[in-house]
C-alpha cells in the first residue's frame, strides 16, 4: 500500500523535453526483476548513464543540486507509450512523489495513482517559465498541498491544480483499491451472473 | 426517444457495475489477455494470498521474451525472461487459465492470437497488461492497456475502476492512394493528432475509408491508437466483422451465432450520437509514411524530408537519430529491416511484404516474424516463407521480438532500422538503435534497397 500524501516540499528538478516515454523512464530490460529488488537504479537508465556504468554528468539527475529532487517538473505528453507500471517503481523508488507536466500518458496516470505519484497537470508556458527557474538556481524547493489543490513555484506564486476527486481520495488515503472493490462482491457475482447470462456464448 | 449514443458508452454502459461518489466506474472485464508480462501481477497476488476469480476469461500466451530463433525454452537466453515464460506456465497450471504455450500452434503475439482464434469480439470490455491492446477495438470491443497493479485488481475481481474517458471520432474518407495502407493511414492521424492528442478520450474510427479497409487492416488502425495516446480505438462491427469472426474457435457458433450477431448489430454509435472531439481525415491526402523522429508523431509523407528548423525537440529528435536538419527521407541509408510486431505481422501484412521481397533480393540484414504460430503455417502453405528467404530475409518464429526489444533480437546502437512496429522511442529497440516506422512494403522495399525509398516509384536494380 502507498504511503497516503498529503503535502511534499521537495528540490524539484527539470525535465525539457516532451514525450518522455515509459522507455526513457523504465528500459525495457530490467522490468523483469522482482518489484522487492527496487526500480530507483534503473529510473532514466539510458539518459543517466554511460554504457560502463558511470554517470553522464550533464544528465539533471546527476548534478548535485538535482540529485536529491523529490519533483519533476516536466513538459507534454510525459509517461506516453508501454503499460509497464515499473516506469512509476522507477520514479517513486529514486524518490520522485509528484511530476508536474502539461499532459500524461494515459495508463502512466493510473500507474501512477497507486503508488502515491502525484500528477499534476499545468500550462505548457507556466511549466516552460519554471524549468527555467529551476535551471537558474538548482537546488529550488517547490511546495505541493494536496487537500487545497495548490502547488509553489519557484518565485513563490500559489497555483491551483485540478485532480479526479477518486484520484485525490486514493492518494490522501492510501488506499487499496482491491480491498475496497471486494467490498463490493455481492454486487460484482450477481452482475457476472447477469452478464454471462447474456452472452451465453462467452463462456462454453 | 432515447439519446443517441456512441458505441463506446454503450460498451461502457453494459459493462458499469456501479460508480462511486466520486465519478469512478467499477467495471466488469469481459475478457483479460495475458502474456509473459504477467508475471508482477500474479506475485502480486500470491503476496495477498488471492486467486484469479474467474479463469475460465482469462487466455495467455507468452509473447514479449519468446525467442524467435526457435520456440524452445532453452533458447530464451536470458534467465529472466525465461522464468518470465516458466512462471506464466506455472500460473496457468495453478489458476487454470487457457494458455497457447510455446509449444502451441495457437500461440503469438496476444493482440494477434485474441482476433485469430475469436477471443475478441464485439462488444466486449477487454483489458489486458499492454498498451497495444487498443488493437482489439477493431473488432467493435472496447479494450485498453493497463498497468500491472490494475492487472491484478482484475484477476482478484475481475472488474476495474476507471473514470468515463471522453470520445473522438476519427472520420477519414476518400479513396487511399496506390501503395497506402493502414499503417500510413496510422501514422498519418498521429502526426495530425499528436503522440498524446489524443489523452484522456476512446477513439472511433469512422468513415468510409475505414469501413473500406479489412479487418487486419483496421487491426492495424486501432493498434496504433495509443500512439495517439488515446485510452482505446474502436471501429463499429459490421458485415466484414462478422465473416472475419465466423467459425473462429471461439466465436459463437450454431443458434449463439445468430443471438450475437443481433446484439453485435446494436453496437454501432447511434446517428446523431455526439463525440467530444471530432478530427476529419482526407485519404486522398496520405502517402506512404516513414517517421524521422523518437516519436511516432515525427512522421512525414516519404516523398518529404526531416525538418529544417531543428532547435529544441526537433534538434533532440535529430540529434538522436543521426539525421542533419531537412534530410530527405527516400535515399536514407539503412542498416536494417524488422517486419512483424502486432501492428504489422498478420498474414495480409506478410503477403504484401512478400509481393515486393519478390521483386529482388535483400541488400541488408531482414528479418520477418509473423504475429502468430498460425499466421507462419499459413505464411508457409503459401509459399511466403519461400519467397522471403530467397529474397535473402530471415524467416522467423513469432512473438514480439524486435518492436520491444526483450527476446534479443535487438538493433545495434547508431544503427538504422526500417521497422514495421509501433515505437520509434529513444532505445525501443535497443539501446541507441535508430527506428523508422513504415509499412510492410515499404519495409521491404526498403530491404531490397537498402535505403528508404517510396515503394509506389521503386524499381529494384537487376543485378
Amino acid at each position: 500500500m502507498p504511503a497516503p500524501f498529503h503535502t511534499l516540499d521537495a528540490v524539484a528538478a527539470p525535465i525539457d523535453w516532451p514525450n518522455v516515454d515509459t522507455d526513457q523512464l523504465s528500459p525495457v530490460r530490467f522490468i523483469r526483476r522482482p518489484r522487492s529488488q527496487g526500480y530507483g537504479d534503473i529510473l532514466f537508465h539510458d539518459l543517466r548513464f554511460e554504457g560502463s556504468g558511470e554517470e553522464k554528468p550533464d544528465f539533471v539527475l546527476n548534478q548535485p543540486s538535482f540529485r536529491p529532487a523529490g519533483i519533476l517538473v516536466a513538459d507534454r505528453g510525459f509517461g506516453v507509450g508501454s503499460s509497464r507500471e515499473s516506469a512509476v517503481w522507477a520514479l517513486v523508488d529514486y524518490g520522485i512523489r509528484c511530476v508536474i507536466a502539461a499532459g500524461f500518458g494515459d495508463i502512466f496516470h493510473n500507474n501512477a495513482v497507486k503508488h502515491g505519484l502525484l500528477l499534476i497537470r499545468e500550462d505548457a508556458a507556466v511549466l516552460q517559465a519554471e524549468r527555467a527557474a529551476l535551471r537558474e538556481a538548482p537546488g529550488t524547493r517547490l511546495a505541493v498541498d494536496l487537500e487545497t489543490q495548490r502547488w509553489r513555484g519557484a518565485a513563490g506564486a500559489l497555483r491551483r491544480f485540478e485532480i479526479e476527486p477518486g484520484r485525490k481520495r486514493r492518494l490522501q488515503l492510501g488506499l487499496d483499491d482491491i480491498e475496497t472493490t471486494l467490498q463490493n462482491l455481492p454486487e460484482i457475482r450477481a452482475f457476472a451472473g447477469r452478464y454471462r447470462e447474456r452472452r451465453p456464448w462467452l463462456f462454453t | 426517444m432515447d439519446r443517441p449514443r456512441t458505441m463506446f458508452e454503450k460498451i461502457w454502459a453494459d459493462h458499469a457495475i456501479l460508480e462511486d461518489d466520486d465519478g469512478q466506474t467499477l467495471l466488469f472485464v469481459g475478457r483479460h489477455l495475458a502474456h509473459d508480462g504477467s508475471m508482477h501481477p500474479f506475485r502480486f497476488l500470491d503476496e495477498r494470498g488471492q486467486s484469479v476469480m474467474y479463469p475460465d476469461q482469462v487466455f495467455a500466451t507468452p509473447d514479449h521474451g519468446t525467442p524467435t530463433v526457435s520456440h524452445r525454452l532453452e533458447d530464451i537466453g536470458d534467465p529472466a525472461q525465461r522464468t518470465a515464460v516458466t512462471s506464466l506456465q506455472a500460473n496457468a497450471k495453478r489458476h487454470g487459465f487457457t494458455l497457447f504455450d510455446l509449444d502451441d500452434p495457437r500461440q503469438g503475439i496476444v493482440h494477434v492470437v485474441g482476433p485469430e482464434q475469436g477471443l475478441t469480439q464485439p462488444g466486449l470490455l477487454i483489458v489486458c497488461g499492454d498498451s497495444h491492446t487498443s488493437t482489439h477495438g477493431a473488432l467493435g470491443a472496447l479494450a485498453f492497456g493497463i498497468g500491472a497493479s490494475e492487472v491484478a485488481h482484475v484477476l482478484a475481481t475481475q472488474t476495474l475502476w476507471q473514470k468515463r474517458p471522453l470520445t473522438m471520432r476519427v472520420c477519414i474518407d476518400g479513396a487511399l492512394g496506390r501503395g497506402v495502407t493502414a499503417k500510413d493511414v496510422a501514422l498519418f492521424a498521429i502526426a495530425r493528432i499528436g503522440a498524446n492528442g489524443a489523452a484522456g478520450h476512446v477513439i472511433e474510427f469512422a468513415g468510409a475509408t475505414v469501413r473500406d479497409l479489412s479487418i487486419e487492416g483496421r487491426l492495424t488502425l486501432c493498434n496504433m491508437a495509443i500512439e495517439a495516446g488515446a485510452r482505446a480505438g474502436m471501429v463499429a462491427p459490421d458485415d466484414e466483422t462478422f465473416r472475419y469472426l465466423k467459425g473462429r474457435p471461439h466465436a459463437p457458433a450454431g443458434m449463439a451465432w445468430d443471438a450475437a450477431v443481433a446484439f453485435w448489430k446494436t453496437l454501432p454509435s447511434d446517428d446523431g450520437a455526439a463525440f467530444d472531439a471530432e478530427v476529419a481525415i482526407d485519404a486522398a491526402a496520405i502517402a506512404p509514411m516513414v517517421s524521422w523522429g523518437t516519436s511516432p508523431e515525427e512522421s512525414v509523407p516519404v516523398t518529404a524530408e526531416v525538418p529544417r528548423h531543428a532547435t529544441g525537440d526537433v534538434a533532440r529528435s535529430l540529434d538522436y537519430m543521426g539525421l542533419a536538419p531537412g534530410t530527405p527521407m527516400a535515399g536514407l541509408a539503412i542498416d536494417q529491416v524488422f517486419i512483424g510486431s502486432c501492428t504489422n505481422a498478420r498474414i495480409e501484412d506478410l503477403r504484401a511484404a512478400a509481393a515486393i521481397a519478390r521483386r529482388g533480393h535483400a541488400v541488408v540484414p531482414a528479418i520477418v516474424s509473423p504475429g502468430s504460430t498460425l499466421v507462419k503455417r499459413r505464411a508457409e502453405e503459401e509459399g511466403l516463407d519461400r519467397i522471403f528467404r530467397e529474397a535473402g530475409f530471415e524467416w522467423r518464429e513469432s512473438g514480439c521480438s524486435m518492436c520491444c526489444g526483450m527476446n534479443g533480437d535487438l538493433v545495434p546502437a547508431g544503427k538504422r532500422c526500417a521497422s514495421t512496429s509501433n515505437r520509434n522511442f529513444p532505445g525501443r529497440q535497443g539501446k541507441g538503435a535508430r527506428t523508422h516506422l513504415m509499412s510492410p512494403t515499404m519495409a521491404a522495399a526498403a530491404a531490397l534497397a537498402g535505403r528508404i525509398v517510396d515503394v509506389r516509384t521503386f524499381e529494384p536494380e537487376v543485378g
